[in-house]
């Protein structure tokens, strides 16, 4: 996968965890943690939501609107369930839903557990690998694939292109999250001891 | 509960792209509530679009964009705590939502042959309606011109392809023709999504159709 330079250092497996900066925004309010998961990314935001179709000043007030809500829903994060990239992505792809089909999304019922007050560290950990691991298997499809998704995710497919679209490579995408699955069930089973 | 018939990836991931009309992310939304495998999927699906909107590039925000976010958030309430969107009847929490309330909130209109049905408000690229089958009642024969998803509520129905109960969706499209039927035992209660018009085989529903938007 691409890795771009950030502040000076080429970054690795070992990049920056977004995930305890957000837990230090959602714990303590920390305007510079804050600010670091702005700098990197209010611009990805901005740029997916020109790539779906916004003009530059809708997705710029946009993006500030995703990381306010960021701010405002951080004691709702969870990092053993998401990465703080797909947790944006949810509030960007909802914000935009709103903005520019101006309809709204449905949401499913919230688990029972919500997030754990203490943050299991292991999962933690695993939620940010397995979420490496699937940008890396994305960046190694075959570009039309991995262009098809993309557009998919840019809201340049309808519903019924993805449905009709043979070339979607989700069995791919399906062997990564079946870790998701088992994650859940475990997470299920012990849920009885965090409420 | 056991469910036997699920969402398919195709639905799950154009549900995570923000791509399904009202009426569809409803159903969607109701299933996953009831269905821990479909949830796991649709949080997996989430997490390619987090992946995708980290390499979507990056487009230099203006320079007063973090000083006026952070502005803003010194005003904003914290969200408050997610209620507990648990439903305590047959209504999955979002269909509570689109209802005002559990199965006596719902106004239901006469269709014919003791049939019932409530459209709900959605946008208008598909519509969303709760359908009230009497045990032992067939939906008149029909098939359909876009794609339908009828999520069974309560109560069980069968057609030429199998059995549906509490939690499993049938998803219909111009290849199926069936006659839906509600089995002895229960009333059974529906929602079904179309993005397009039913249309029935027999003369008088075909009539009837526009008068009750079936």
């Amino acid at each position: 996968m691409l890795r771009r330079k950030k502040d000076g250092l080429v970054s690795s497996e070992d990049e920056t965890d977004w995930a305890a900066l957000l837990l230090r925004v959602r714990d303590h309010q920390d305007r510079a943690a804050f600010a670091v998961l702005f700098r990197h990314f209010a611009p990805r935001v901005k740029a997916f939501l020109m790539k779906s179709g916004a003009g530059a000043s809708l997705a710029e007030e946009c993006a500030q609107d995703v990381m306010a809500v960021l701010w405002q829903k951080a004691h709702l994060f969870d990092p053993a369930r998401a990465s703080v990239a797909t947790w944006v992505y949810t509030i960007a792809r909802n914000r935009r839903i709103n903005a520019l089909r101006r309809a709204r999304r449905a949401e499913p019922e919230e688990l029972d557990w919500g997030p754990a007050p203490e943050p299991d560290q292991a999962e933690a950990l695993e939620t940010r690998q397995e979420t490496e691991r699937l940008g890396r298997a994305l960046a190694a499809l075959p570009t039309p694939q991995r262009t098809l998704i993309e557009r998919a995710f840019y809201g340049e497919l309808s519903h019924s292109e993805i449905a009709a679209e043979t070339g979607l490579p989700l069995g791919t995408i399906k062997s990564r999250i079946r870790l998701a699955l088992d994650k859940l069930r475990h997470r299920m089973g012990e849920g009885p001891k965090r409420t | 509960m056991t469910i036997r018939h699920h969402l398919s990836d195709q639905l799950l991931m154009a549900y995570a792209a923000g791509q399904l009309p009202e009426a569809f992310s409803l159903v969607v939304a109701a299933h996953l509530s009831l269905c821990d495998d479909c949830r796991a999927q649709a949080d997996s699906f989430d997490a390619v679009g987090g992946a995708v909107l980290e390499e979507a590039g990056e487009i230099a925000m203006g320079e007063d964009a973090l000083a006026r976010t952070l502005a803003r958030i010194e005003w904003l309430p914290r969200a408050a705590a997610p209620k507990p969107r648990r439903a305590a009847g047959i209504f999955p929490a979002p269909l509570v939502d689109y209802v005002g309330g559990d199965l006596p909130a719902v106004r239901w209109r006469r269709v014919g042959g003791g049939v019932r049905q409530a459209i709900l408000p959605t946008d208008r690229d598909a519509t969303a309606r709760l359908l009230y089958i009497p045990a032992g009642t067939a939906v008149p024969d029909h098939g359909h011109r876009g794609l339908e998803l009828t999520l069974v509520l309560q109560g069980a129905f069968a057609d030429e392809t199998d059995r549906f109960s509490r939690g499993d969706v049938e998803i219909a499209d111009e290849a199926l023709e069936h006659t839906p039927v509600a089995l002895a035992g229960q009333d059974c209660i529906c929602l079904a999504a179309t993005d397009a018009p039913l249309r029935f085989r027999g003369l008088i529903p075909r009539l009837a159709q526009p008068l009750f938007r079936i």
